[in-house]
């Protein structure tokens, strides 16, 4: 175990943790922050995805000793009030039903628009391929993605 | 207007006085009321000052706005949306003023809390309207009390009554309080179908915002101070249980707080439906947070030892029946060899219609193809868990369950404590699909709260998750048909089976359209469990039954979509027998539905179709599935779906439900797949667990839905089964070749020496 700080949506948390610890459970079980899900543990699933630098990672495997100096984002640090243009398409769409993949797959999408804001629909599945939603949302996603890209 | 009256009972009305809280609360035996949840400040809403309890599903506030408490769980099916809208349509409240609650679960007040069988909405429909009616109906009365006019000169809009002679005016608010001291009354008008406001008019998901920001909604989330995290390890293979263990490496780690054995039932309890379990002896491993309890959990040393043959008792609902669990380590290809032969020989005759036997031998045609289906693991995203407190005072449970009275029962039985006692608290879930009406996750976690005296959260990695149980069965099918010199169906013959149970349907279609009938099953035994999985039977029999009629079809030179009319048409002027399990009627018209959005017989270039039609779970449901070429690989392009459910309650949601049906369907279809060597599962986790992912989705679904006034029917499971038999035909139609063994994708031609 380590005092370790750690800047998590903007703000510097330290937390004391063993640093092979996968920033997912720091999140879960030390931080409340239980946005970010746990599906499978072995980043095939993307439930866990965050931004590290703005880049959508799988927290499920980002041990604390890899982060440093990075800055964490997560679901709750994406917007202050649920309005990143992606949410707001996720809304306007009514894309999810169970709901538990999504946050994970808004992060992904909101870290892809960010770094090519007019995906074509082959960029969009490439980069959302490693996000599995069970409940069969794909189509909606896709549609969510292109309303958040024309909006952003 | 119609009237739902008497069929509740004046009985069941019964009127409490001085509950906590102030006010007359009247309670039906499932109307009372209770501890009111904590109102979310996220809500756009303006919060009242004061709530009036009206009965058990709605509470009004002195300003007008209403909660509404939705009785089942919710796992992506809608009812959270879908349920409140039905109450709030006939109470007449303006959908912009409704915050929805989940309903906490006590069966007294809601009655059914179950979540499976798509039997929701169909079930609650009436009660449902009755709550939002009956709440109507008192506000008149406090209305009409107040202004000292008839009852009957009230008119209700929007949240508004009002009276016209008078010209008064009121808002919901200022009449709550009164209206919740009124008699409730016997009978109730509700809506005319043409009058609905609310329902049949989309509505966006009332959680979506809190899920698309990350709110603590899934059990997985919960929170209680003082919870200590635990996990169970099961046996590596079934047919297996443990023998001993050795935790001397284990509890030493950081972390870990306890390691102990549990036994969540042993072989002479009395189990029920749900009760499904082939690992009762586990290990128990608690710790303060996951992840130390993750590795501790990788360093546990367990001895384990073949399981002996034994018999359980079953009580599935009132029906007692011993069930006998083989010893052995089995694997798929000895399944497949059991399969095969059991498919050569006789089976179970389960109907038969005419002389088959002398058909098939006079027959001009014949034609006989066979099918199988691997076992499928259910997969939900949220891994199994489940939260447990038990106490001297009682237990108190949290978790995602689809029907938390089996929970309630089983635990009031193996912990020898009041139902009473027991409270349980449903949180959202992360996917069902079936999986989670088996519970016995909450009652290892509450064992495990008992032994450790702490409040605890049970949690299932994926791999336990995966490698536990519980799954579709595996199945086989051989279909035989004979057409006569006109290429006239006049025989049909069906034999199936599965390990271990049988898929067979044996009074769906098409048996009522063939003068010759002859329906078959068998079952082969096992130790691998299995249970309810998203349409259980159907969603094997479905797509082979389709694939097959597209073969009948094709051999009598006929269009699929008319030689299934043509069948309908005679089951509905001239049926064979009188057990027809379905409405022709209704297959026909979701078959003509879809034929004309997809415009059939108009394929685009390019494209290649297979369509089917299939009712289960009280609904109807067609597809065409469209399949283009990408070089050698076949893949869904678009499906044009057509569902006959009676009334739809909320449009958008509805398209949603049979959308991710259809990627479900092509999913398990296409990949979905899980096999057994000596017991032991081969997939544990989706690195070799194959899950349809965005790519591989269609990249459009229409949905359309025939509109009648039929009251309303379920949609879970409905699309998903013929799903598999119009892709299957689509399949054949690109390749040349009939796809038989599920899943598709490893479907091989021969290879041509």
């Amino acid at each position: 175990m380590a005092k370790l700080n750690l800047k998590i949506n903007g703000e510097v948390k330290e937390v004391d943790v063993d640093p092979s610890t996968p920033i997912l459970w720091v999140l879960r079980d030390h931080l409340n922050l239980v946005g970010t899900k746990y599906g499978c543990g072995i980043a095939q699933c993307g439930a866990c995805t965050v931004h590290l630098d703005g880049t959508a990672t799988r927290s499920c495997m980002l041990t604390v000793s890899m982060v440093g100096n990075s800055e964490i984002t997560t679901i709750e640090g994406l917007s202050e009030n649920g309005d990143h243009p992606v949410q707001k398409a996720w809304l306007d769409v009514d894309v999810p039903q169970c709901g538990y993949c999504q946050a994970g797959q808004i992060m992904t999408a909101a870290a892809l628009l960010d770094k090519n804001p007019n995906p074509s629909d082959e960029e969009i599945e490439m980069a959302m391929n490693g996000n599995i939603c069970r409940c069969g949302t794909y189509l909606r996603i896709k549609k969510a993605v292109k309303i958040a890209s024309e909006n952003s | 207007m119609n009237q739902i009256d008497k069929h509740i009972g004046r009985r069941a009305f019964i009127r409490n006085t001085g509950l906590a809280g102030g006010g007359l609360i009247i309670g039906f035996s499932w109307l009372n009321s209770c501890k009111p949840k904590n109102i979310s400040t996220e809500q756009a809403l303006e919060m009242p000052k004061e709530w009036f309890e009206i009965n058990a599903y709605i509470k009004i506030g002195d300003n007008g706005v209403a909660t509404i408490f939705c009785p089942n769980p919710e796992f992506g099916q809608g009812v959270m949306t879908a349920m409140p809208m039905i109450v709030a349509e006939e109470l007449d409240i303006s959908w912009k003023d409704v915050l929805v609650k989940q309903a906490p679960f006590n069966t007294e007040l809601y009655e059914r809390q179950f979540t499976g069988g798509s039997q929701g909405i169909r079930r609650s429909w009436e009660g449902l309207r009755m709550a939002g009616a009956t709440a109507k109906q008192m506000l008149k009365q406090a209305a009409a009390e107040a202004w000292q006019v008839p009852v009957s000169e009230i008119l209700v809009s929007d949240g508004v009554l009002s009276h016209e002679a008078t010209g008064k005016t009121a808002g919901f608010g200022e009449m709550a309080a009164a209206a919740s001291n009124m008699e409730v009354p016997e009978n109730v008008e509700t809506k005319a179908v043409k009058d609905f406001k609310i329902i049949s008019h989309s509505k966006k998901n009332v959680e979506g915002k809190q899920i698309v920001t990350g709110e603590p909604m899934f059990g997985l989330d919960y929170q209680y101070e003082g919870t200590l995290i635990a996990m169970v390890e099961h046996p590596p293979a079934f047919g297996l249980k443990l023998k001993s263990f050795d935790d001397s490496e284990v509890r030493n780690m950081p972390g870990i707080v306890d390691v102990f054995q549990i036994n969540t039932y042993d072989d002479n309890f009395v189990r029920n439906f749900f009760d499904t379990n082939a690992f009762p002896d586990l290990v128990a491993i608690v710790g303060k947070t996951t992840w130390e309890v993750m590795n501790a959990k990788k360093k546990l040393k367990a001895e384990w030892e073949p399981i002996t043959e034994k018999k359980l008792t079953f009580d599935r609902f009132g029906s007692i029946s011993e069930v006998t669990v083989p010893s052995g380590l089995e694997s798929t290809n000895k399944h497949n060899e059991l399969m095969e032969k059991m498919a050569s020989q006789p089976g179970e005759i389960a109907r038969k219609d005419g002389d088959p036997e002398s058909a098939f031998k006079n027959a001009a045609k014949v034609l006989e193809r066979s099918y199988s289906c691997p076992f499928l693991a259910h997969n939900c995203m949220e891994p199994m868990n489940f939260f447990a407190h038990v106490t001297e005072e009682g237990i108190k449970l949290a978790g995602p369950s689809q029907a938390p009275s089996i929970i309630e029962s089983t635990l009031a039985s193996r912990l020898d404590v009041p139902a009473e006692k027991i409270e349980i608290e449903m949180t959202r879930m992360g996917g069902g699909f079936g999986r989670r009406a088996y519970g016995h996750y909450a009652i290892e976690a509450a064992l495990i709260s008992k032994q450790a005296k702490a409040p605890i959260k049970l949690v299932y990695s994926r791999e336990d998750d995966m490698t536990f149980g519980i799954y579709r069965p595996s199945y086989q099918a051989t279909y035989r048909a004979a057409l006569d010199e006109n290429n006239n169906l006049i025989a049909f013959h069906v034999k199936s089976g599965g390990v271990p149970e049988s898929p067979l349907f044996a009074n769906r279609f098409p048996a009522g359209a063939v003068d010759n009938y002859l329906a078959e099953q068998w079952v082969i035994n096992s130790n691998i469990t299995i249970g309810a999985f998203r349409a259980p039977r159907s969603n094997f029999t479905a797509g082979v039954e389709q694939a097959f009629l597209d073969e009948v079809a094709e051999a009598a030179g006929k269009d699929p979509i008319d030689f299934r009319l043509e069948l309908l048409k005679r089951v509905k002027e001239n049926p064979v027998g009188e057990e027809n399990d379905y409405d022709p009627d209704r297959i026909a018209g979701v078959l003509k539905l879809v034929k004309e959005k997809s415009n059939w017989g108009q394929t685009p270039p390019g494209v290649h179709r297979g369509v089917s039609a299939y009712f289960c779970h009280n609904s109807y449901a067609a597809h065409v599935v469209d399949v283009v070429m990408d070089g050698d690989q076949p893949r869904v392009e678009k499906v044009t779906c057509a569902i006959d459910c009676g009334i739809v309650i909320n449009p958008d949601a509805a398209s949603l439900m049979a959308e991710g049906a259809i990627v479900d369907g092509i999913g398990n279809a296409m990949y979905g797949n899980m096999t057994f060597t000596d017991g032991k599962p081969d997939h544990s986790n989706f690195d070799t667990y194959k899950m349809i992912r965005q790519n591989e989705a269609p990249k459009e679904i229409e949905v359309h839905f025939v509109q009648n006034e039929i009251d309303p029917t379920g949609l879970g499971e409905p699309p998903f089964p013929p799903v598999f038999g119009a892709l299957a035909n689509a399949l054949y139609k690109a390749t040349g070749r009939r796809f038989t063994k599920q899943p598709f994708s490893t479907d091989k031609p021969p290879l041509v020496g």
